[in-house]
């Protein structure tokens, strides 16, 4: 089996691998990160969104293989270990943006993704445009987009930029 | 208002594990040794199964074994059940046919398994089940339920002749006959309610173990009521006795109704693990999920509204034909029933009702409750009549509402439920202020002058929750009670666990629930936990769905407390030496009234297990209450959403501009999680109504069958929702609650579609309102007013 080197969270892992198995496979299988999730086959849900060498990715459609020397962020190390949550995350828990919480990961992904891309002073209408990748069945969407512009004027405090790199 | 009692917007205690990845939803477990599920299913929608050859797959790497219906027949594993009888109107039980997990010898739905590959792998499970040779000789579909009677239609099940599972009826249809000979005004709709996928976002799963030591079975599995899935998964498949049968519903990523319902899957990996002497997981992906996963609605229905010429209601006629699909799922037979034409009197006083209800099967996914149940069916039908008759009249539809509102209490309507307690004209007054109502006409014109049409839609529906009195629902043919359990652990230090039989899948009862036992016990929420899902931990129960976790759940754990306040009273007047009448107790303290003597609650939790200080033989020692709780009645939440869209005649495009909900859910526990309920439902409402749809082809290939394919709501497709609230406290409860979780998809597609239709001026506008839909109904109407 060929092999493939990553830094995932900031850790060096190298593994044998079974050429056909996708990033989010070998995130959840082989590294234990159950964070990223998998919630359809076609690549709209975003439950898998991470970040690959500082841009989001859906995982589910990434060939591990095909990444080999990159560096991956997941939901679990976007914040560090031990310090206090990434802003985007305190902004999901303070405006009420996950109920079942199974997309939640990815939309934080997602939406770290799209404040770096965007810009700290997101509006209502950029970010619904923004998640079209994103689907949430729980929440109307109504304090994701709250949680969003919240977690992207607090991520310009400073605090959270390091999930870009 | 403490900061953490009933009424405070506290943020969630679960939110810590899912925003940083560290929930454990069934997939994410894994057990040593673990083998692969996957499913060998059929690409046809009705054939019949001339052979099963497996020679060729399980001679390909990694397979362990490959396990088919005829197997599953021979090892007397039993079949799936419908758990609520229903009869038909001439006194007939319903048709309910064998449902195996396996199917064996025919089958009835393209998705229907036919066999098992167990491997090592998944991929090598997935390779194998490619070389599974299925000889089937394929047999005429039918999908369309108002065809599935007719004659010469193909018939799916021996014992149910025409494809007919029950006739049944509720009302005098003679005395309705009456009514509507001599009504002065008659509206009436043909409605189709369209067929849901309820497409939670985390796929069903499964993973199984046998411990061959103590002869004993774990299931973790996607459930919103584990006990529920132990009793039939035990009594009727008859796979372990209860007390060897584990199911553990760890974090579920959504429910919607949809993981109520005892599946194939799990049956077949507890049956596979035993077989194969390995842990066997399974998980769906999002293509079988489409083709395995209880749809939702799908009514074909005629009614009929009769007034007189003040615009009163005299009564109503409904007709419906209800797709239950190709097996009859474990509560399909209530959801057109029971929870559909008992709400058919919506918020209005109507003296006489009729409904018959004709269930059928197709060659579908099976039907099933999808969230609201019957209760969403029954809205757009009252609602959509409510305001076709208001335009037929002449009136403004909130006048016509107003006219004939229940405004005393209780109210018995005539199709069986009590309206216990309700203020339906506050509701849409407020509605209908904040949405500013009055200002819609000048919106209009703005719109005009860019060539777009306005409309406004309302809809006040009434839904029944809290579910259920177990007498009542026995007496309707349920074949559980629907009580609510709960156990309150105090323990010496004085922190609290609460067991509770409801589950949780995204309704934030790890926070709800303490709040509760904040506020009663007078304790710091960060004191209370909250375990559920796990049948080994919890005392049985009957799980959340039906917005029952609130009403009955809490009602229980409410119980509880009241003995573990009781008891502990006993044991602080013994602390305190004083005489247990003069103990008061508030928060968190138990005070000698009239003195400074006093002790905290984690003092005298203490003193109950140290036990030196008061008699054992007259007071156990320890602190623990348990409760059952029966509701006396349903709980009736009720409100007015008003849904304000504007249409690009040239495209049909429908943009949802303003919407408003004003909801009277009763005493609210947390306003922040109620809001979260009420957004999530709209938006499930407005799926339904602009955008999804499960279309089966004439062969019965679902063709809708991916996020590709069908068309879930995106973030795009809504505006800000204006969310409030009014209240009038449920007297059927102890804490005053009525119940939230279901209202905005029960309110919501008729508010839309009331909308569409307002703006059209066409009545004739179908689900899911597409563009094409809206176009073509903008043309329509324009043809009728040329020709007039």
């Amino acid at each position: 089996m060929p092999t493939v080197s990553l830094t995932v969270n900031g850790k060096a892992v190298t593994a044998d691998v079974d050429p056909r198995t996708l990033l989010v496979q070998f995130l959840r299988e082989h590294l234990r990160l159950t964070g990223t999730h998998v919630g359809c086959d076609t690549s709209q849900c975003g439950a898998c969104v991470v970040h690959l060498d500082g841009k989001a990715v859906k995982s589910c459609t990434t060939l591990v293989l095909s990444i080999n020397g990159s560096s991956v962020t997941t939901i679990e190390g976007l914040a560090d270990a031990n310090g206090p949550l990434h802003p985007m995350q305190e902004a999901f828990r303070q405006n009420h943006g996950l109920q079942c919480g199974y997309c939640t990961p990815g939309m934080i992904m997602a939406a770290v993704d799209m404040v770096n891309r965007k810009g700290n002073d997101l509006d209502d209408h950029t970010i619904r445009k923004e998640l079209d990748g994103n689907l949430c069945r729980c929440t109307g969407y109504h304090n994701i987009v709250k949680s969003i512009a919240a977690g992207a004027r607090a991520m310009a405090g400073g605090a959270g930029q390091q999930a870009a790199e | 208002m403490s900061a953490t009692g009933i009424g405070a917007s506290v943020r969630r205690k679960e939110d810590q594990r899912f925003i940083t990845g560290k929930g454990h939803y069934t997939d994410d477990i894994s057990r040593p040794g673990q083998a692969h599920a996957y499913f060998v299913r059929s690409p046809h929608a009705h054939a019949t199964v001339r052979g099963i050859d497996t020679a060729a797959a399980s001679a390909k790497p990694g397979v362990l074994a490959i396990l088919t219906g005829a197997q599953l027949a021979a090892d007397k594993i039993g079949n799936l059940i419908c758990g609520w009888m229903i009869h038909s109107k001439d006194g007939s039980p319903m048709n309910m046919a064998p449902h195996p997990a396996l199917a064996a010898g025919k089958v009835n739905h393209a998705g229907d398994a036919v066999a098992v590959v167990i491997a090592e792998t998944l991929a090598q499970a997935r390779d194998a089940s490619e070389a599974v040779k299925v000889d089937y000789q394929v047999l005429p579909a039918v999908v369309d339920p108002a065809k599935a009677q007719a004659k010469g239609a193909p018939q799916i099940h021996e014992g149910a002749p025409n494809n007919t599972i029950y006739q049944w009826e509720i009302g005098d249809s003679a005395a309705a006959e009456a009514v509507f000979k001599s009504a002065k005004h008659v509206a009436t709709v043909d409605l189709i309610n369209n067929r849901l996928v309820p497409n939670a976002l985390e796929p069903r799963a499964a993973l199984a173990e046998y411990d061959d030591g103590a002869d004993s079975l774990t299931l973790w599995n996607t459930s919103q009521n584990p006990h529920v899935a132990r009793l039939v998964i035990s009594a009727f498949v008859g796979m372990a006795p209860e007390h060897k049968l584990r199911v553990i519903a760890p974090d579920v990523g959504g429910g919607f109704g949809s993981k109520i319902f005892i599946y194939p899957e799990e049956v077949v990996c507890l049956w596979a693990a035993r077989k194969v002497g390995r842990p066997v997981k399974w998980t769906a992906d999002r293509s079988e999920a489409f083709l395995t996963d209880c749809h939702g609605r799908d009514h074909v229905t005629h009614a009929e509204l009769a007034l007189d010429d003040n615009g009163r209601i005299t009564g109503m006629r409904v007709k419906t034909i209800a797709n239950l699909g190709a097996y009859m799922s474990t509560f399909s037979s209530a959801v057109p029933t029971y929870l559909y034409a008992t709400l058919l009197s919506g918020q209005y006083e109507i003296p006489m009702i009729h409904c018959a209800v004709d269930a059928v099967y197709t060659n579908t996914v099976p039907v099933d409750a999808y969230r609201g149940a019957g209760r969403p069916e029954a809205t757009f039908v009252v609602e959509r009549l409510i305001e076709v008759a208001a335009r037929q009249l002449g009136l403004d539809p909130a006048e016509l509402r107003r006219r004939n509102f229940v405004k005393t209490f209780p109210y018995q309507t005539v199709v069986a439920s009590l309206y216990d307690a309700g203020d339906y004209n506050a509701s849409m007054k407020k509605a209908m202020d904040i949405h500013d109502v009055k200002g819609f006409g000048k919106r209009r014109r703005v719109s005009a002058r860019s060539g777009k049409l306005r409309g406004l839609g309302y809809s006040t529906y009434i839904e029944a929750c809290g579910v259920a009195p177990s007498a009542v629902v026995g007496s309707l043919g349920a074949g559980v009670g629907l009580w609510e359990s709960a156990e309150v652990r105090v323990n010496p230090a004085g922190t609290v666990e609460v067991l509770t039989g409801c589950h949780a899948h995204g309704q934030g009862h790890e926070t709800t629930f303490a709040q509760l036992v904040s506020e009663r016990l007078g304790i710091p929420i960060e004191q209370v936990s909250v375990v559920h899902g796990d049948t080994d931990k919890v005392q049985f129960g009957m799980g959340t769905y039906g917005s029952r976790s609130g009403a009955v759940g809490m009602s229980a754990i409410a119980k509880a407390l009241d003995k573990v306040e009781a008891k502990a009273k006993k044991i602080a007047a013994h602390l305190l030496e004083a005489a247990e009448a003069d103990i008061v107790f508030q928060d968190g303290k138990f005070t000698v009234a009239g003195t400074d003597k006093s002790l905290a609650f984690g003092e005298v939790a203490l003193g109950a297990y140290v036990a030196h200080k008061f008699p054992t033989g007259e007071i156990e020692p320890g602190l623990k209450e348990g409760a059952f709780y029966d509701p006396t009645n349903f709980t009736f939440p009720a409100g007015c959403h008003i849904c304000e869209i504007e249409i690009d005649q040239d495209t049909g495009r429908t943009e949802i501009v303003a919407w408003t909900a004003v909801d009277d859910f009763g005493v609210v526990i947390n306003p922040m999680i109620v809001e979260g309920q009420v957004h999530g439902g709209i938006a499930q409402g407005v799926g339904q109504a602009l955008l999804e749809g499960a279309v089966y082809d004439a062969d019965g290939q679902l063709v809708s069958g991916s996020f590709m394919d069908y068309a879930m709501p995106h973030a795009e497709n809504f505006p800000s929702i204006k969310v409030d609230t009014t209240v009038t406290k449920c007297p059927s409860n102890p804490l005053g609650i009525k119940g939230c979780g279901e209202a905005g998809a029960i309110a919501a597609p008729a508010a839309v579609i009331n909308a569409i239709t307002d703006a059209v001026g066409h009545e004739n506008v179908t689900m899911p309102a597409t563009a094409q839909v809206v176009w073509a109904a903008v043309r329509k109407a324009k043809a009728v007013r040329a020709a007039a």
